[in-house]
């Protein structure tokens, strides 16, 4: 079963070469192996997985269709919900916390036929760029395993690197899919914001957080998303537009196609990465694609802001974790205030303490205006950069990260200097534009880097058209 | 921006937080280097700049209302399900007031 795509395992079982169960069991018994090498899986839902694969057949049997997804293997990061199964955000906070319903895109999924096997691991309620915050341990990278897998989907990531599941939900805050995906060599997908619900998703950064497919191929994440995608009444902030057939398209012709090249990501971008992102500028060029080199001016400040941003709405959201309705409880605490703060100094990990004390500390008093406000006002500079950019390009390529999967313990004690991986991620991120991440090749000691397209928003179409089209260079 | 031990000590306070002698260093730390970061912000010019506080895209004014209809909650039982300590319907605390 290894190697499936959407498609062969669409084709297999309507061939009768095997059955959703068989895809199923196998699957599992693949990922169960896998685990102890990469940490990617928190757990298995062994019984879901097979009672999905039931449908499916008894559909087949029937003469039905299976659905977009039927018989697919998906693993599910660990912050979005899946009614009945633990679903504990990489935190201890949650460790033993049974959703009471499905976010809107899990039900999505499993309508069309998926069949999640798994929930993934993950950096702590999404706080992290190497997966180094979870609590439940750090995921190894299934390309070289004493590196990171990215993060903070580095589960999901890897999970679909490790040919354990066919596609993999992950969720993106500032970078959460697209850096994981470059650093395992897989296909990432940050959708526009809203086009995918984010009920169910639980909050880190509200304005900032999406829902996004992991697929080994640009045409699977295209068909996940599309299942995904779409007006959900329990999320005000998903859209209204409707959803393309983004698979229709997929025919490689992308000549006449103008993109552009920001001078200030390249010159961050060092050695092999840099060399990597250029000679597929140039593959692009050999495509027929017009390239020309395009300002951001406004993303040296773009770190700043978003750490301001993700933080404060962070101390936000994170204020619900208070040992009263659900979660970790410190035992013994004599007054409720007490109770609250030992609960959540006893239950959130480092990184998510430190982004709850920045985010209280910018909307403090007296600060307010000069972080928060400011940080608000820059966004819109950033959004302005990529709005004036898109009036002559139909997208933007550029890397994902500055440089490939670092080693586990590299940078986990230097909070500043793991931000400051983030900067080419974020800034699609904080304008809310579909961006994502696909292979361009692997440094000399085989590490794979990723090519970030970005294009305006829910203008999705014309990204896969793109990714589709330089996917099949390799 | 450098922050000191009294600021820690007061957000800390702000965010319902109990933190360890320890982890109060690592923050005066931590917190402080990254504050220094994000005072560059101060460098760039944003005169008449609206805030931008959600991403927003052309749609029609009352595209997120959603017509006002009863839909069945989640029940008693389902809401206390993931309770720390809960009884007779009602999720249990710690004593608030003495009597």
């Amino acid at each position: 079963m290894i190697g499936h795509t959407i498609q062969s395992i669409r084709e297999g079982l309507l061939r009768k070469d095997f059955s959703a169960v068989e895809v199923a069991r196998e699957a599992l018994a693949h990922a169960e192996r896998e685990n102890p090498g990469t940490n990617a899986f928190l757990l298995f839902c062994s019984e879901r997985a097979l009672e999905a694969a039931e449908r499916v057949d008894r559909k087949i049997a029937a003469g039905d269709d299976p659905g977009p997804l039927g018989g697919v293997p998906v693993a599910v990061k660990d912050v979005i919900l899946t009614k009945g199964v633990r679903s504990s955000c990489g935190s201890r906070m949650l460790e033993h916390y049974i959703p009471p319903y499905s976010a809107t895109a899990v039900e999505r999924i499993e309508a069309a036929g998926g069949m999640i096997i798994g929930k993934t691991n993950c950096d702590e309620f999404a706080m992290g760029s190497s997966n180094e915050n979870s609590a439940f341990g750090p995921v190894r990278n299934p390309v070289a395993p004493d590196r990171v897998p990215g993060g903070s989907s580095g589960g999901s990531a890897a999970a679909v690197a490790q040919n354990t599941a066919v596609v993999s939900l992950g969720s993106d805050t500032g970078g959460s899919i697209r850096q994981p995906a470059s650093f395992c060599g897989v296909v990432g997908v940050t959708p526009t914001y809203g086009r995918v619900s984010r009920y169910g998703l639980v909050a880190f950064a509200s304005s900032l957080d999406h829902i996004g497919p992991f697929a080994r191929n640009v045409r699977d994440a295209a068909s996940v998303l599309e299942v995904m995608a779409g007006r959900d009444a329990l999320d005000s902030t998903s859209a209204e537009a409707p959803v393309p057939n983004y698979t229709e398209r997929l025919d490689g012709d992308v000549r006449g196609m103008k993109l552009g090249v920001p001078v200030e990501y390249m010159k961050h971008a060092t050695g092999e990465t840099a060399e990597l992102i250029s000679r597929s500028i140039d593959q692009l060029r050999s495509l027929g694609c017009e390239v020309r080199e395009i300002g951001m001016p406004a993303t040296d400040y773009a770190i700043a802001a978003y750490y301001v941003i993700c933080t404060a709405e962070a101390s936000s959201n994170l204020a619900r974790y208070d040992g009263v309705r659900y979660g970790f409880r410190s035992a013994g605490s004599a007054t409720l205030s007490d109770m609250y703060r030992n609960t959540r100094g006893e239950g959130f990990g480092a990184e998510v303490k430190r982004r709850i004390m920045l985010g209280t500390y910018v909307l403090s008093h007296g600060y307010y205006d000069a972080y928060y406000l400011k940080a608000q006002k820059v966004r819109a500079l950033i959004t302005r950069d990529f709005t004036n950019a898109f009036q002559s390009v139909d997208a933007i390529v550029a890397p994902v990260s500055p440089f490939p999967a670092f080693r586990i313990g590299e940078k986990v004690n230097d909070p500043m200097e793991m931000y400051l991986s983030d900067i080419y991620t974020i800034t699609g991120s904080l304008a809310g534009i579909p961006c994502m991440s696909v292979p361009c090749g692997a440094t000399r000691e085989g590490l794979p880097v990723g090519l970030q397209i970005l294009c305006n928003h829910f203008h999705e179409e014309k990204m896969f058209r793109l990714a589709d089209a330089f996917e099949r260079l390799r | 921006m450098k922050l000191t031990e009294t600021e820690v000590r007061y957000v800390a306070n702000l965010a319902n937080l109990s933190l360890t002698e320890d982890e109060i260093a690592r923050m005066v730390h931590d917190l402080g280097s990254i504050l220094e970061h994000m005072d560059r912000l101060a460098g760039i010019d944003t005169e008449g700049v609206e805030p931008m506080s959600q991403v927003l895209y052309e749609t029609e004014e009352t595209a997120t209302l959603r017509p006002d209809v009863e839909r069945a909650p989640l029940g008693n039982q389902l809401a206390l399900a993931n309770a720390p300590a809960s009884g007779s319907g009602y999720f249990k605390v710690p004593k608030v007031i003495d009597r």
